[in-house]
């Protein structure tokens, strides 16, 4: 017992910014603490934003509340600059997701379906069940009955669907030949600029 | 109390989740996603049940069930709304929203069964897609992944399909 509380107090002493393998495996105690704690600030942030609300969900996809497109828009604008800015330093490495055309569209449009009829999309219902919207239980427990389906059938799915149009880990500059940052020049203030048409005509 | 829309600016609550992103990579070394937290905690469902088979499905040798740190941001989400709600005077328990209720009526079984069926079609969506609102919204969107701007897009036209179905 002696010699385990030596290796926990030595485990402390670590400085903070060590950055070693055991460290960030994402079932390390530290890990948890943190996604505990970036949990409660998504959680906060989006049941202020009133999208944790199956009306204001609803309104997105029946083109009548533009909330979820403005704080979308938002987040992406703004973590795209400073993601990318963080990463041109040096400071944090990409998590580009595989594009898998067929996987992507028909996967995509069956999540709308499902979420048009629940009316949260895995984290707004999250925050909806932490404001009292008790149907998000009934929502949440068909998440689970959906995952555990699909797992069911991965082994199926990794030989079709999941194959077509496999493209790996593209980019959008990739699909027209530039390098990121000219990419990010035009875009970003694109992305500015529509953010700021719904600021004018969509208030 | 204002119904429509949030407490906060959407703008506002847009940016702050742009740098809670930021964050989470430089912290965590992780993009903010929820649906895979949903798909371990199906798996550690699926150990009470079998473990010899949850552990058999292709799904789960790489996504072992086990509690880590995107679990953990989905339980924290919970809490964070929870703290919101409570600070803005908004949390109340209810089973059927109002603009549910205009359309089809205050029957609780109704409301159920649909979101249950919903949250079965949107799970098995996400996982097909690679990822939900969040994980190909957000934070694929933000690094330019092409099949998140496309998983994105889709996600818009099947909802808008379907929600035009129901109310239109």
């Amino acid at each position: 017992m002696a010699s385990k509380s030596t290796t926990s107090s030595a485990d402390r002493a670590t400085p903070p910014g060590n950055k070693d393998a055991a460290a960030d495996k994402s079932d390390a105690p530290r890990q948890l603490v943190l996604g505990l704690f970036f949990g409660i600030i998504f959680g906060f942030l989006l049941q202020k934003g009133g999208v944790a609300k199956y009306d204001v969900l609803l309104g997105a996809l029946l083109l009548t509340d533009f909330t979820v497109m403005k704080i979308m828009l938002a987040a992406i604008l703004v973590g795209m600059i400073g993601i990318f800015g963080m990463h041109a330093l040096g400071l944090v490495k990409l998590h580009l997701k595989p594009t898998k055309y067929a996987a992507n569209i028909i996967g995509g449009l069956v999540f709308g379906a499902g979420f048009a009829l629940i009316g949260y999309c895995p984290g707004t219902g999250a925050a909806a069940l932490g404001q009292g919207n008790l149907d998000a239980v009934a929502g949440i427990a068909g998440l689970l009955a959906g995952s555990y389906l699909y797992a069911e059938l991965s082994k199926k799915l990794s030989t079709n669907v999941l194959a077509w149009g496999d493209r790996g880990c593209i980019q959008l500059p990739d699909l027209i030949g530039v390098r990121t940052t000219p990419f990010l020049i035009v875009f970003a203030p694109l992305l500015g600029v529509a953010l700021w048409v719904l600021y004018l005509y969509f208030p | 109390m204002n119904t429509a829309g949030g407490a906060w600016n959407p703008y506002l609550v847009g940016a702050l989740i742009g740098v809670l992103s930021m964050a989470t990579f430089y912290f965590s070394n992780k993009p903010l996603g929820v649906s895979t937290a949903f798909a371990r905690m199906a798996g550690m469902l699926g150990y009470l049940v079998s473990r010899k088979h949850t552990d058999s499905l292709a799904f789960y040798q790489d996504k072992a069930p086990k509690v880590e740190w995107e679990v953990m941001l989905a339980f924290g989400i919970v809490l964070g709304a929870f703290f919101a709600a409570c600070s803005g005077g908004e949390f109340s328990a209810t089973v059927i929203p109002p603009l549910w209720e205009a359309h089809f009526g205050n029957s609780v079984p109704l409301r159920l069964s649909v979101a249950f069926v919903g949250g079965v079609i949107m799970a098995f969506g996400a996982r097909l897609a690679g990822g939900c609102t969040s994980g190909h919204g957000i934070s694929g969107a933000l690094q330019l992944s092409v099949g998140s701007w496309i998983a994105l897009a889709s996600f818009f036209a099947g909802g808008a399909l379907v929600a035009k179905v129901m109310y239109g």
